[in-house]
């Protein structure tokens, strides 16, 4: 068996059930055809990248399927090309590690890439004995009223002057 | 006020050190380009949207092959730019 992945893009433009039924045509040339679907992927609108045919979203579906032959992809090819509401279209032999990846993802092993936000190393690593400045030193003294230090504080400082 | 004894290096020594480069494929164990995930193959072009050299992203030859026909791939889908301007 061997296992392949067409993916097409399909024009926005046209209604729900439109883009529904064009979808599901393919699917049946494909079973016509002897396939058998492992997935079908609608992965939805998205924003292209680059205008095709002056249209800035596509719809894009991901049809998995094995087959043991792959001589009726060029029938399947043409089709999608001679297709109007098809903006692009891609068919790609899977290979088994691609097998397993697609398995992994939709069995949600595999995630979003999560951005890499390293924690900062400047804050200690105990915060209760942690005091920011020096300056916030006498204030923590004179909440304390056991501490007779604010009165030698203030003493000393006409002093200084 | 450092003693003598703990100052060793006038200056930083890890400053002209190289940061040795690997081949994320093989080092974490991945198998599959996947041509579907742009924010993945984002790493691996620069900001015009260009294939980055295997001397930048040290990638093995093998893994290297399968990134740029993956980018390639995700740009015939317009899930990737061929052209643009502060990608990143």
């Amino acid at each position: 068996m061997r296992h392949f992945e067409v993916i097409f893009i399909v024009d926005p433009v046209l209604s729900g059930d439109e883009i529904k039924s064009t979808a599901k045509t393919y699917q049946e040339i494909l079973t016509n055809e002897g396939a058998s679907i492992v997935n079908v992927d609608e992965m939805g609108l998205k924003p292209l990248a680059y205008s095709i045919n002056k249209r800035s979203t596509g719809v894009y579906y991901c049809v998995e399927f094995a087959a043991e032959t792959g001589a009726f992809i060029a029938k399947l090819e043409l089709a999608l090309k001679r297709d109007e509401r098809i903006m692009r279209f891609l068919t790609v032999r899977l290979d088994k590690f691609a097998v397993k990846y697609n398995e992994d993802k939709r069995s949600g092993k595999i995630g979003k890439r999560i951005p890499k936000d390293p924690p900062s190393k400047k804050l200690p690593l105990d915060y209760n004995s942690y005091q920011p400045f020096s300056n916030s030193a006498p204030k923590a003294a004179a909440a304390e009223p056991a501490v007779s230090a604010p009165k030698d504080v203030v003493s000393e400082s006409p002093v200084n002057d | 006020m450092a003693t003598q004894d703990e100052i060793k290096f006038l200056s930083n020594p890890n400053i002209g050190q190289k940061q040795q480069k690997y081949c994320r494929f093989t080092k974490f164990g991945l198998k599959h380009v996947d041509y579907k995930d742009p924010d993945f193959l984002i790493q691996f072009i620069n900001q015009q949207g260009k294939l980055l050299p295997r001397r930048l992203t040290g990638n093995s030859l093998k893994f290297q092959r399968r990134v740029a026909s993956a980018v390639k791939r995700a740009r015939h889908l317009a899930i990737l730019p061929f052209v643009s301007d502060l990608m990143k």
